[in-house]
């Protein structure tokens, strides 16, 4: 799934009004076709808005908003989705959400996701990157060898990596039995399911960084290096001293993005583990997906949503503010 | 952020360099990690095409070689089956639909966005971008009760939908951005001409658009034909599984004849990994375009 971006949500307001005050204005000509224009365009403003504005609207409010707003309400209720919600039970689902050890640890396992994607998936995301923008024969193979895990559906990908970790047929009873060991079944142990989940995540997602990468690379200024050279660095200090520093808003794109994937990662889980065993690989949706919607529980389900809500907010925003607020 | 024109889309055949020629041992040093990364990318995916052609014994006995005997019926019995070809209709007339609606409701939104100054427009526009700010999954059980409320439960509808809707906030961005670095000597000269809103946006706005329609639409449907979690739980009955539903539910009833389990997959990625390699520069863009242009 296609990570959201809370993109612009917060600069829109400025950069709105400034254009559309443009837009409107009347070019310096004349003042004759001044005043046309600005009787024609009231008269024919409004039908367009109402014509092309209330299909992305409705189904916008009816499927997005309202839901969120209902997911409030229900989470104060125990309620089994038939019928009206009646019974009120005040703040007992977030009670009992906050006390079931599984989603502690599926908050843990988000922190992993991010973690893991932070120290590993981000500096193997720009090595690569920094390989596959040199002069080489392939690089442009290699760069769409790279990409091609983000392109495949999570599900696949997942039952893919269950088939490797399969400890009767899977690659990693092949390799094991290559050694004249006993394989391991690696999902199926909850000490091991969820380092092994973390290597499919980077598998999968970083070759989307690395485009990112690419991209943060390209749009350096190439004298700049060249100057760097006439000076005698040395490819590393180069790197380190040049290329680094100015990759800095690619940087923190690329976390924002583990951020905000790792608090919605549902689909891979499900065919690897399903959040097992004994709960080990429970991420935020897998938990409200195999505690909420399986079981039914509305209320104890919406609540895990707001809960997943308020998180998604509040990173996206904070992270914006603090981080990204010069990009 | 918002500005497009300041970033080009990523184009992966785009060659970068710098300018020096490599010496042999740097090159020996670049080739051998590219080629074990690529390794370890690729060889999950080969084998799981080969171990479709393995039998049983076989893929225990050497799940990396080539198979001893080509079981060529493991790939055609799923062709010839009903099921394979019912999902990938299935996830085809759901991904035709969610693609379609999203640009028309979106480009429609956007437009007013970008080129009409109305009471609150500010307002809306920041409305639809809540919805960039949030994964579909918080709200899932109270969508699942509207839908259900709506009657559109168990169809295509109940899907195509709710994913057009979580659609929408990026989609209008991107459109937004777009249109407002159209030239606005085309917006005067059409007014000139006596040209409507609606005219403009037809005749001028959408013909100058495939690019931006491009990339929405390969959103759109990338994202819709890979989707799992709203199928999940909007769909009960197995016939009208889109086939990330399907997978699971074969993987489900054939539990540990992997070969097969193999064949299935191979066979539901291979138009995802054929599309990408004939489109690849296109399908590049369009996926990294929400990240670089939003």
């Amino acid at each position: 799934m296609f990570p959201t971006v809370p993109g612009d949500f917060a600069d829109a307001n400025g950069k709105t009004r400034m254009t559309t005050t443009d837009s409107i204005l009347p070019p310096p000509v004349g003042p004759a076709p001044k005043m046309r224009r600005r009787r024609s365009l009231a008269h024919t403003k409004w039908p367009v808005v109402i014509l092309f504005m209330p299909p992305a609207l409705l189904i916008f409010t009816v499927l997005v908003i309202l839901p969120m707003g209902e997911a409030a309400w229900y989470s104060f209720f125990h309620w089994n989705g038939y019928g009206e919600p009646s019974k009120w039970v005040d703040f007992r689902n977030y009670k009992l959400i906050f006390k079931n050890s599984a989603f502690t640890k599926a908050l843990i396992n988000n922190g992993l996701i991010i973690i893991t994607s932070i120290l590993i998936q981000l500096p193997l995301a720009l090595w690569l990157a920094t390989m596959v923008t040199r002069k080489i024969k392939g690089a442009l193979f290699f760069r769409l060898i790279f990409f091609l895990p983000y392109v495949l559906a999570d599900v696949a990908a997942g039952m893919i990596w269950r088939f490797v970790y399969d400890g009767d047929f899977g690659l990693v009873a092949g390799i094991f039995h290559f050694f004249g060991a006993q394989p391991p079944f690696l999902l199926a142990n909850a000490d091991t399911a969820m380092p092994a989940i973390l290597a499919v995540i980077v598998w999968k997602y970083f070759g989307f960084h690395m485009m990112l990468f690419i991209a943060g690379l390209q749009a350096i200024d190439k004298s700049i290096l060249e100057a760097a050279d006439i000076d005698g660095a040395t490819g590393w200090q180069k790197f380190r001293l040049v290329t680094l520093p100015m990759l800095g808003s690619t940087v923190r794109l690329s976390v924002f993005f583990a951020v905000i994937g790792s608090l919605q990662l549902f689909d891979m889980i499900m065919p690897l583990t399903g959040g097992g065993p004994a709960n080990s690989t429970q991420t935020m949706v897998t938990f409200l997906y195999n505690f909420g919607v399986t079981r039914m529980q509305v209320g104890f389900g919406s609540a895990v949503g707001v809960i997943l809500f308020i998180i998604c907010v509040t990173l996206a925003f904070s992270y914006k503010r603090i981080f990204m607020k010069n990009d | 952020m918002t500005e497009i024109s300041e970033s080009a889309p990523i184009d992966a055949a785009q060659s970068g360099g710098e300018g020096r020629k490599l010496n042999v041992s740097t090159q020996t040093y670049l080739y051998v990690s590219l080629l074990i990364v690529a390794g370890i990318v690729i060889v999950p995916l080969l084998t799981t095409a080969l171990g479709g052609f393995k039998t049983l014994p076989d893929l225990r006995g050497s799940p990396f070689g080539l198979p001893e005997h080509w079981q060529w019926s493991n790939y055609t019995d799923i062709l010839m089956s009903k099921r394979y070809w019912l999902q990938m209709g299935n996830s085809l007339l759901i991904a035709v639909f969610t693609v379609f609606l999203t640009i028309v409701f979106s480009a429609c939104a956007a437009f007013c966005f970008a080129h009409i100054r109305f009471f609150g427009s500010e307002y809306l526009l920041n409305y639809f971008l809540i919805g960039l700010m949030f994964p579909a999954a918080t709200a899932i059980l109270p969508l699942y009760i509207r839908i259900r409320d709506l009657g559109l439960l168990d169809t295509y509808w109940g899907v195509i939908l709710p994913q057009v809707a979580f659609g929408l906030g990026m989609s209008i961005l991107l459109f937004r951005n777009y249109f407002r670095n159209l030239p606005q000597e085309l917006f005067d000269a059409a007014f000139v001409d006596g040209c409507g809103y609606i005219g403009f946006f037809w005749h001028v706005t959408m013909p100058l658009s495939r690019p931006i329609i491009a990339t929405v639409g390969i959103i759109a449907f990338v994202q819709s034909w890979n989707s799992y979690i709203i199928p999940l739980i909007m769909l009960n009955s197995e016939n009208r599984y889109p086939w990330p539903l399907g997978i699971m539910v074969y993987k489900g009833e054939f539990a540990t004849e992997w070969q097969l389990v193999l064949a299935f997959i191979t066979l539901t990625i291979l138009p995802t990994i054929i599309a990408f390699f004939v489109a690849q520069k296109h399908i590049i863009a369009g996926l990294t375009a929400g990240a670089v242009k939003s």
